[in-house]
């Protein structure tokens, strides 16, 4: 099997840097995704995995081997387009089977395989039919069995999803975790959605301006973010962040109206005086009653809940709401927020504050993600 | 952009009869000149109803023209020319657009330069090369005073020489880049993790899927060499061996000979069969070619 090590890897075009000195472990059979939006060096940084992009500096091993010179084909990686790029003049059965006749295998063992795997993905009735005549989830799935017949120690998805309507998403999504569990196989899968990374990796990767900003399992992504770049970014919505002055003697945050929000001074003992961000989730407000007050602007109707906009203390919040409520638009209304739901980061930098972990505290916060269309 | 305008169908529809009507009127006289005896084809007016005489005129003309011979010869060169613009265009599209190379748009330009330059304008150059294909390595070589004794090689008075100096092709290059840039990096790209090297892919997936553009250059080009005239006539001094088709009309239209009416019947026999090859590849070729020029196949 094959784990991937990236140490310090760079890549400019022309001056302009695009991705920043990446490092990254990628355990032998675990599915990483690489989650940021678009423009932030995801996709360039799986194709210098891949190969088609060549790497400014540092190093991309995989399996041991620094792979940094070799040719895509060397370095045992399938991988899957978002826009499938299929061979359009090339029957399904030939695109699966393309690379197999390349490494000169037999015609005979050849369809053998071409069938095990059209087998696999449902695609038996239609081998001999052209790309055009598929829809798009046959297409991807296609595309998927032209990565998986060469038994690859490494599969790269490239956004595969992002083409394909919504409900067919959530069935492929489920089909990619499938595919890992059986083949096991070192997978790296890019892309923007944050619901398709929550629910198909075993850890995430974080990117923002061709960094990183955080690896971690996706409960940890959720539950502690380590910037406010990352706690804005995951879940929906993100994490409600608030500008304001770190009172560590009474245990508060002043905000620029007065108002105080209460923090656990247990787990965040070394806040100093001065400017300091908050954040809480939607999820964790107690709506209804409490010492604070917000203003009211309009709702998302979620089905089941509802997500109230409004302004606390000046700044925009959001509001998870599982009550009929029924607010007129700039209407006040009273919330609070547990202290052991609040988190705290630096003003500055935007990175998470030190603290003290209680176990209990990590559990609680991993709540089950809100899907929303 | 669809509209129903009673109107303006009537005048493009009259426009497009007027202009096709202007454009058949040639051919009909053509085909009704080869159908008449030598007599009634002297006549002034000329009838414009076709005579009996159409095979008869025919064989002569066929006879005459030595078109077995002939028409082989141009067969074999606009052929040649044909597949010898589309290798050479594909290859140098392909290098162009697939390679990143110091000069590569440097090359670019000097081969779109050279549609400005056709062979009628180059013609001295051009004939000095294929009296000895080797001179201009032999130039360069004594350019550093370096004195090889390289063989003189003669392409005059030979299909090589009626075929090789045609084939270079601006226009085809120029056909194929744009195509080759219509097809998507992604597949490229695939093509490379399925371990397909370039020659590979250009022979599995891009001569494939640009079918319809080599049926498109394929007929500009095949008409386009097979009225070739000026260069035949000057490589070709073995006339018997040699001669193309379009050569050999101007021995059938007989020179003002004084007192000697031209015996155009059989002269218009004569193109009509030195025509009918280009109209028939057009023919064949034409669903293709619209869809090369105009678009790529999904």
């Amino acid at each position: 099997m094959a784990e991937i090590t990236l140490r310090d890897v760079r890549k400019s075009y022309a001056k302009n840097e695009v991705v920043h000195g990446v490092n990254l472990d990628v355990a032998s059979g675990e599915l990483i995704v690489i989650l940021g939006p678009s423009g932030c060096g995801k996709s360039t940084l799986l194709r210098m995995v891949a190969g088609l992009e060549s790497i400014t500096s540092g190093d991309v091993a995989i399996a041991g081997r620094v792979v940094n010179r070799l040719e895509p084909r060397e370095r045992g990686c399938a991988m899957v387009f978002q826009n499938y790029a299929l061979y359009p003049h090339m029957s399904v059965a030939k695109n699966i089977g393309y690379s197999l006749k390349i490494a000169g295998l037999p015609k005979a063992e050849r369809i053998e395989r071409v069938n095990k795997v059209a087998a696999t993905l449902g695609l038996t009735d239609f081998l001999e039919r052209k790309p055009a005549q598929l829809s798009g989830g046959q297409r991807q799935r296609v595309a998927m069995g032209r990565a998986m017949i060469r038994e690859p120690k490494v599969f790269l998805y490239d956004e595969p999803l992002s083409n394909l309507d919504a409900t067919l998403r959530v069935a492929m999504r489920v089909e990619i975790r499938k595919l890992h569990q059986r083949l096991g196989a070192t997978t790296l899968f890019v892309t923007h959605d944050q619901v398709e990374a929550m629910t198909l990796a075993d850890r995430i990767v974080v990117m923002n301006k061709g960094g990183i900003e955080q690896i971690g399992t996706p409960s940890e992504v959720y539950g502690r973010p380590e910037t406010t770049y990352v706690a804005n970014f995951i879940g929906s919505p993100g994490l409600n962040l608030l500008k304001g002055a770190g009172h560590p003697d009474e245990g508060v945050i002043k905000l620029p109206d007065g108002q105080q929000l209460a923090y656990d001074r247990n787990q965040w003992p070394e806040i100093g005086h001065g400017p300091v961000i908050a954040g809480f989730r939607a999820e964790a407000v107690k709506f209804g009653s409490g010492p604070l007050s917000a203003r009211f602007d309009f709702a998302e109707e979620l089905g089941i809940a509802k997500l109230l906009h409004g302004s606390f203390g000046g700044q925009a919040m959001i509001v998870h709401v599982a009550t009929r409520a029924d607010l007129q638009s700039g209407q006040p209304f009273l919330f609070s927020v547990d202290p052991g739901d609040i988190q705290l980061f630096d003003a500055d930098s935007g990175r998470r504050l030190e603290e003290v972990r209680a176990p209990a505290a990590s559990a609680k916060q991993a709540m089950p993600l809100q899907i929303t269309a | 952009m669809i509209e129903r305008t009673p109107v303006l169908d009537f005048v493009t529809h009259a426009l497009l009869i007027v202009s096709l009507v202007a454009l058949l009127i040639p051919f009909w006289i053509i085909f009704v000149a080869a159908s008449h005896d030598f007599h009634t084809v002297n006549q002034v007016p000329m009838p414009l109803m076709p005579g009996g005489h159409f095979f008869e005129n025919m064989a002569t003309a066929w006879e005459r023209g030595n078109f077995d011979r002939v028409m082989l010869n141009s067969i074999i060169v606009a052929g040649g020319v044909t597949i010898g613009k589309i290798v050479i265009a594909a290859l140098s599209a392909f290098s162009i657009v697939y390679f990143r190379y110091r000069l590569r748009m440097v090359m670019f330009w000097l081969i779109f330069i050279t549609l400005m330059l056709p062979l009628e304008v180059r013609i001295v150059p051009t004939y000095a090369v294929a009296a000895d294909a080797l001179r201009p390595f032999k130039a360069i070589f004594e350019l550093f005073g370096i004195s090889v004794g390289l063989p003189e090689w003669n392409l005059l008075n030979s299909y090589s020489g009626l075929i090789l100096p045609l084939i270079a092709t601006a226009t085809g290059t120029f056909l194929y880049r744009q195509f080759f840039l219509t097809v998507p990096d992604e597949l490229t790209e695939a093509a490379k993790m399925d371990g397909s090297g370039p020659v590979r892919f250009f022979l599995e997936v891009l001569m494939p899927l640009s079918k319809t553009n080599m049926a498109a250059l394929a007929t500009i080009m095949f008409v386009w060499s097979w009225n070739q005239y000026l260069w035949p006539l000057l490589v070709v001094t073995d006339q018997q061996n040699f001669a193309t088709a379009t050569m050999q009309l101007q021995k059938i239209v007989p020179g003002p000979v004084f007192g000697e009416p031209p015996i155009w019947n059989v002269a218009m026999a004569a193109n009509l069969i030195v025509l009918t090859p280009p109209v028939l590849v057009t023919i064949f070729l034409q669903r293709w070619f619209v869809r090369g020029l105009i678009s790529t196949e999904k």
